[in-house]
């Protein structure tokens, strides 16, 4: 039986099409409304309200905490202050990517992690001999993402402190409606937001005192359809889309460093140790060998494509995540990565995906040519290496 | 006029029908013998109680090589596994275990013990599958002779040493401590739930008499996820009818290839002039020709019984000799009025298919202290299946059969007087533990079969009633069994050839040994 | 700046021998003990006035031979005179069986319980004297580092290959399969009589926590038969002055190569620069740097204590976690007034039998059933006792006709797994004096002290983990390229610059000297 989050007994009245996700043993949304059009839009332009309660949440309070976390992540947590978070990727001693997540810092010697996976043994192995306490509080902790541009005054409404005062990727101790939760300024859509946790049995109160004001402040429960969207405008990589977890991969062409993945700004080789530093400060000299990069798809040439067929462009109602090919030239010659994920953007009007490629065919501008099927046929169409995030608008910061 | 056939196969258990079924396939006259009045060896259902079919002996199918399925088409010959997909273990607290097919099930089951291995069970499957994948090629294959003569002996090492050269240190590594260490150290490195630890172990130790803490019983662990490689099945199934029906499923195939099978026909010894088989000997005194002989029995009769001591040489004599088989198991059959239960699941039923009597590790290690110096298990090991979970025409309507296989039994008789009283002591023992766990038993029991080592060895020939024939211990495996320089299937004598669970890869139902004998029958070109 | 070039943390027998060879080479070495003498585990001391006991290590005649011709010990005072006697095992019955080094003399006393086997023994004998040979080629190599084989490889082929062709092509199978036999299958396959096994396998066990039905004693009846001094499965005879002697040898001869020695000196650490160890840490404040740091301290101390473990791999510290190590035996000496009379020699005046090792240990289920008890974490009621008096041939470690026995008594677990060893102690040494008071009655009453080291007290005293002589059980999955570590068993350990040249090494425990011996040959190849 899938687990129900703290929201299910809201989520599931509001869940019209009964498509649920299994996302770590939770039923989670794929889509609230039958189509998702109105969510992804919500997040973009009003706010959607993402129930986040899967992800795993961990304690980690004494007083090597902080050593643990250093030890584990290739970030320096030193740097990371009371009331600051940080997004960080860890690896195995072989540098390949584990997982990724934010460490929140709560208190002096108090830390919250959050990730994809179930890791508390990584965790106790990584805190051997330490003196710290790993405690897991997935199930005891509710989360909603609260992300879009009028996230912050709907959440002003309701919450006690002062959210002026909250800047990106910090976290306050506050009261929502009267319940204390802790607001983090960060997310996973790339836009304007917040992360509120809280117990879960205040999980209810929380919800029905935000859905109060859906309305005024255009709030939309959204589910993971939307959510996939987003996060690929943004350019984020995702789990068991852009990379393997180096725990779960069994053959080594299923594994992935940062650097392939494009998070060098999250490995900092000037750290005296972390887990899987020599290999990684290996890599570094030797250059990667595949690189995380933006494609822009050109829709004309599919439009094109579909024309030899008598049919109007069709593009993908949803976001993909399935591994598509890619090649240096029309011909299918030569093959140098994969697209892992990729979206048309409603709001970009542009159809992006994430690729991972080889690093000579990386370059900002570079043209290659992704493989398409119309009709049960294949076809290739020309793609160019852009910038990403696709979409990065000055208010997610600001 | 005396018959001639292409090839002689003595013994109509599983693997021997394996072997006659892939000659016949080839176009070969084949002659299948079986002492008993059914064939099927260990693998056979029989009704021993009015309107109650059991599966006397063997009562799972385990490992049955997907390749035998296939080649033989067993399915139109009526195979039907049904995959067994959840195991239960009670605990001595009234809390229980049951795992499942799925990672997610499990993972939630086993928070329920500890978190921490909720974790680690899915990375451990996942390491196993590697070392499974790793091995497999030893498994598929006739082993080497290291010290075969010439050129043969070091290509057939040179292979094994590319092979494991292609491994990575973390798995070779990982292999090692397999292939050595104890079931029970190598858990430990990985779980801290004892009944997790236990129910797992139970794969290291069936059918050799080590305990969990003995080494060398980590690597019968990888037996079990073998089967999973190749897509076989989730490693244990039921056949629909019992066990029986998997060997009529492969006699049926034999026949339909043009076998011959001959029910109730002892052999005496295989017929050898000139240091060559070349037919049989009944006890009746008859003799069949044939080009080729082999055997599916176990070792010790088939180079000991069916031979003279003159066709062999002594360093063949001393290892079938020195042979480790020590039946270390023994099976009760019971026919049930009504349906058991077990107090751990109040009224659940529906774990009850496949049970495990192995509440926790000490259980087990004591068990085996309990039987080691003779006798049997106060409280054994004990493997519960309910075949007519799967197949309720097994029983009459509303009753059920429940097969039980027990561990620890020694094969020796001491300290009993006989082997009744030993018999019926083991029997009582059974009951006994098993009324802890499920408390109506007792009053259910219609009928009991109590089968010790003894009894199996008497009943299906089976040497001191190991029902691998043979132990499954690092130095009886792969280029040892059943000695070293005769692993390859062949035997001093020319045209006779071995085809058992004595041989590579081993025990259980997976008709691999009667496979790769056949195929090196054929390979040999001298029928 | 440093003095030196290798700095030896630990001055154990195979630490001095690690120095030896070094010094030999040219290198300024040091070696830094702990206590106020050297030895580690192989130490003679005083447990009682006038009575000197080996405290720890027992067993003399394992030390490599090709240690002893390399570092000259001879010419520095080493004397090991093999004694007649390998071991006289009484049974309760009053009959006894003796292994003499003298092969005939043996057939006679087994004879005594089969004649069979009489006859099987010097086939015995000569089956497994090729394999002894083998594996005694096998523990001077540096293990390959599997499944890759390198270049580097190839002189230990070289090592190896003289022994597997002497063993003949036949052979070779016939030692592989051997190899992860249990003891007690392979005397099976020989004799008969359970009293012979018992004998034999009791050496086979002595230094692991298994009995003798579990797989890989075989391996370690042919690793002590490969090293002892007797041509048989267990050395005989020891050093006049007990295992402390040899080691002050070990030390002289040192010296002579010009190592320098601090005793008294504890290492609190190991320093790192950029994760290379360039020094260490005294306990008293002091810094030592020197290019290279051997570690002979056992690899869960190296690595726990004297490093920080959250500086090494994840893997690694997950595979140090899991090394076994697991002490199974008490050492218990007694200050005897007289020598005891055991009754299977009463009458007797000959008491050479007693110059060997004694064997308390009827018959090979005895051993078996005694080793049950430690899986459940308890101590063995009946326990096998393995006994040395060692003033029958050095009257001078006791004052005059008194006398010394050193007891290994297994089995005996690290932990209890009900309560603690407080309160447990008098019944441990109860069980077994009682136990050899079956053979030799009058023993209590002429015990005028008893000093008694269970495995924590071994721990603490010489700081080997949960109390195991051999810094790592000697199993399978703890041998060549596993130990001490999967992927570091070429001496280098997982920090660059510290190399390992204790026990924990390959090929492991006793007082071999190969451990420094093979460390030492790695250590100049990598520093050259």
């Amino acid at each position: 039986m899938l687990k129900k989050t703290p929201f299910h007994e809201r989520t599931s009245q509001l869940c019209e099409g009964e498509s649920w996700l299994d996302w770590a043993g939770h039923l989670s949304a794929n889509s609230y409304e039958l189509d998702h059009s109105h969510e992804y839009y919500a997040v973009r332009t009003g706010c959607g309200i993402f129930d986040v309660s899967p992800l795993y949440k961990y304690h980690v309070r004494g007083r090597d905490a902080m050593a643990l976390l250093d030890r584990m992540s290739t970030r320096n947590v030193a740097k990371c202050k009371v009331g600051q978070i940080v997004y960080t990727a860890w690896c195995d001693d072989d540098g390949h990517i584990v997982d990724d997540g934010t460490i929140a810092r709560l208190g002096e010697n108090f830390f919250r992690l959050t990730t994809a996976m179930s890791l508390l043994y990584w965790l106790e192995d990584v805190g051997f001999g330490m003196d710290v306490e790993i405690e897991e509080v997935s199930q005891e902790q509710g989360a909603l993402a609260i992300q879009g541009p009028t996230s912050k005054v709907l959440l002003q409404q309701l919450a006690d402190a002062n959210l002026d005062d909250l800047k990106y990727f910090r976290i306050i101790e506050t009261k929502l409606a009267g319940v204390p939760v802790r607001i983090g300024r960060n997310g996973y859509t790339g836009d304007l937001g917040y992360e509120v946790f809280m117990d879960a049995n205040d999980g209810l109160a929380v919800w029905d005192a935000l859905m109060e004001k859906s309305d005024e402040y255009k709030l939309r429960p959204a589910g993971h359809i939307a959510l996939d969207m987003v996060r690929i405008e943004a350019g984020l990589v995702l789990i068991d889309a852009e990379f393997m977890s180096a725990t779960n991969a069994m053959y080594p062409i299923q594994r992935t460093t940062p650097f392939e993945l494009g998070l060098d700004w999250v490995v900092n080789l000037k750290k005296s140790h972390f887990i899987g530093l020599r290999a990684l400060r290996e890599e570094k000299a030797r250059g990667p060998a595949w690189t995380t990069v933006g494609l822009q798809i050109d829709v004309v040439a599919l439009e094109a494509l579909y024309a030899r067929f008598g049919m109007p462009l069709i593009l993908p109602y949803h976001s993909w995540t399935d591994p598509v090919p890619l090649y240096a030239d029309a011909k299918q010659g030569r093959h140098i990565g994969k697209a892992t994920s990729g979206t048309w953007s409603p709001i970009l009007k542009r159809y992006v995906a994430l690729a991972r490629l080889k690093p000579e065919a990386a370059k900002i501008g570079n043209s290659l040519h992704i493989e398409m099927t119309v009709e049960g046929q294949r076809f290739t169409v020309p793609a160019t290496v852009v910038e990403t995030p696709f979409f990065d608008p000055p208010r997610k910061r600001a | 006029m005396t018959e001639q056939y292409d090839a002689i196969i003595i013994g109509g258990g599983h693997n021997g029908l394996t072997c006659a079924a892939y000659l016949a396939k080839a176009g070969r006259k084949v002659l299948v013998l079986e002492r008993r009045h059914l064939v099927g060896g260990a693998a056979v259902t029989e009704e021993i109680y009015p309107g109650f079919k059991f599966t006397v002996c063997s009562y799972v199918v385990s490992l049955l090589r997907p390749e035998v399925i296939r080649e033989l088409e067993l399915a139109k010959h009526g195979l039907h596994i049904m995959p067994l997909l959840s195991s239960f273990a009670p605990m001595e607290n009234g809390d229980y275990l049951l795992t499942h097919a799925d990672d997610s099930s499990n993972y939630h089951e086993l928070r329920r013990h500890s978190k921490r291995d909720a974790e680690m069970f899915p990375l451990f499957n996942q390491m196993m599958y590697e070392m499974a994948h790793a091995v497999k090629p030893i498994l598929a294959t006739v082993p080497p002779d290291p010290s075969a003569p010439g050129l043969r002996g070091l290509q057939d090492l040179n292979l094994l040493r590319k092979h494991f050269q292609g491994m990575s240190k973390k798995s070779f590594h990982c292999l090692t401590k397999l292939m050595t260490m104890s079931v029970s150290d190598f858990l430990d490195e990985w779980f801290e739930t004892d009944i997790l630890k236990s129910l797992m172990a139970l794969n290291g130790i069936i059918g050799t008499m080590l305990g969990p803490k003995s080494p060398g019983t980590a690597y019968v662990l990888l037996h079990h996820y073998m089967g999973e490689l190749d897509g076989a099945f989730t490693a244990w199934g039921a056949q629909q009818g019992g066990t029986g029906g998997v060997s009529e499923a492969i006699a049926s195939a034999a026949r339909s290839y043009g076998a011959e099978i001959r029910c109730n026909a002892p052999v005496e010894r295989v017929l050898v002039e000139d240091g060559t088989a070349v037919g049989v000997v009944m006890e009746n005194g008859d003799e069949i020709k044939s080009k080729v002989v082999a055997s599916g029995c176990d070792p010790t009769v088939t180079f000991r019984k069916l031979l003279e001591e003159k066709e062999l040489p002594d360093d063949l004599i001393s290892a079938i000799d020195n042979f480790k088989y020590r039946g270390s198991s023994g099976k009760v059959n019971l026919a049930l009025d009504g349906m058991p239960r077990f107090s751990a699941l109040g009224d659940d039923a529906s774990a009850q298919c496949m049970a495990e009597i192995c509440p926790n590790m000490d259980y087990l290690e004591k068990a085996y202290d309990d039987a080691v110096y003779g006798g049997f298990s106060k409280r054994p090991f004990m493997d519960v299946e309910m075949p007519t979970a799967n197949d309720p025409t097994m029983a009459p309507p509303g009753k059920h059969v429940l097969s039980i296989f027990v561990q620890y039994a020694n094969y020796a008789l001491d300290p009993y007087d006989s082997r009744d009283a030993q018999r019926d002591a083991f029997g009582d023992a059974v009951v006994n533990t098993l009324s802890d766990f499920v408390p109506n038993i007792k009053d259910l029991i219609l009928h009991k079969q109590v089968l010790t080592p003894w009894d199996i060895e008497q009943r299906i020939g089976l040497t001191e009633g190991n029902i691998f024939q043979g132990e499954l211990t690092l130095d009886q495996l792969f280029f040892f069994r059943p000695a070293p320089g005769y692993s390859d299937y062949r035997t001093p004598v020319k045209n006779y050839y071995q085809c058992g669970s004595g041989t590579h890869p081993g025990g259980g139902i997976t008709a691999g040994p009667g496979r790769l004998g056949a195929l090196e029958i054929l390979r040999d070109g001298n029928v | 700046m440093s003095n030196y070039d290798v700095i030896i943390v630990g001055g154990g027998h195979n630490g001095l021998v690690a120095g030896s060879y070094l010094a030999k080479a040219g290198r300024r070495v040091v070696i830094l003990e702990k206590k106020k003498a050297v030895g580690g585990a192989a130490v003679s001391e005083e447990f009682a006035p006038g009575f000197t006991a080996s405290s720890c290590a027992g067993g003399a005649g394992y030390l490599s031979s090709k240690v002893v011709g390399d570092l000259g010990l001879k010419a520095h005072g080493l004397a090991i005179e093999p004694s007649e006697a390998v071991a006289f095992v009484p049974q309760s019955d009053g009959s006894q069986l003796t292994i003499w080094r003298d092969v005939d003399r043996t057939v006679a006393e087994i004879a005594k319980f089969s004649e069979a086997d009489a006859k099987a023994y010097p086939g015995f004998l000569a089956a497994m004297r090729p394999m002894a040979e083998a594996v005694s080629g096998l523990l001077e190599i540096t293990p390959p580092d599997l499944p890759e084989v390198s270049w580097s490889d190839f002189p230990s082929a070289r090592t190896m290959a003289g022994p597997m062709r002497r063993l003949g092509r036949k052979n070779v199978s016939q030692f592989l399969k051997t190899l992860p036999m249990p003891v007690s299958d392979l005397l099976d396959e020989w004799f008969e009589s359970d009293v012979l096994k018992g004998a034999i396998s009791a050496s086979a066990v002595k230094d692991i926590s298994w009995g003798p039905r579990e797989s890989g004693t075989a391996y370690t009846l042919l690793y002590n038969w490969a090293l002892s001094n007797s041509g048989l499965f267990r050395s005989s005879g020891g050093m006049k002055g007990g295992m402390g002697a040899i080691t002050q040898v070990l030390a002289t001869a040192a010296r002579s190569f010009g190592v320098e020695i601090q005793t008294d000196s504890p290492v609190s650490e190991i320093l790192l620069e950029n994760g290379v160890a360039t020094g260490v840490g005294l306990a008293g404040g002091d810094k030592l740097n020197a290019k290279v740091i051997v570690s002979g301290v056992d690899p869960r101390t190296t690595f726990t204590e004297l490093l920080n473990p959250s500086r090494l791999d994840l893997s690694v510290v997950r595979n140090l976690r899991n090394i076994k190590y697991r002490g199974s035996a008490a050492r218990i000496h007694l200050a005897l007034d007289s020598l005891p009379e055991f009754s299977a020699l009463a009458g007797s005046a000959d008491l050479s039998a007693l110059e060997g090792a004694i064997q308390i240990a009827p018959n090979m289920m005895y051993i078996q059933r005694a080793y049950d008890c430690t899986k459940y974490g308890e101590y063995s009621p009946h326990p096998y006792l393995d006994i040395e008096i060692p003033t029958l041939s050095d009257p001078e470690m006791a004052p005059a006709g008194q006398h010394v026995m050193s007891i290994t008594a297994k089995y005996v677990p690290y932990a209890l797994r009900q309560g603690s060893w407080e309160g447990h102690r008098e019944a441990v040494v109860d069980a077994v004096l009682s136990t050899l008071a079956e053979y030799a009655p009058n023993l209590r009453d002429s015990i005028i002290h008893k000093e008694v080291l269970l495995p924590p007290d071994l721990e603490e005293r010489f700081g080997l983990p949960e109390g195991n002589g051999n810094h790592g059980e000697m199993s399978l999955d703890q041998f060549l390229h596993m130990r001490p570590l999967p992927g570091y068993a070429q001496y280098k350990a997982p920090v660059e610059g510290l190399f390992l040249c204790g026990a924990g090494a390959h090929p492991g425990g006793g007082v071999t000297g190969l451990p420094g011996h093979n460390a030492a040959r790695e250590i100049l190849k990598a520093t050259r």
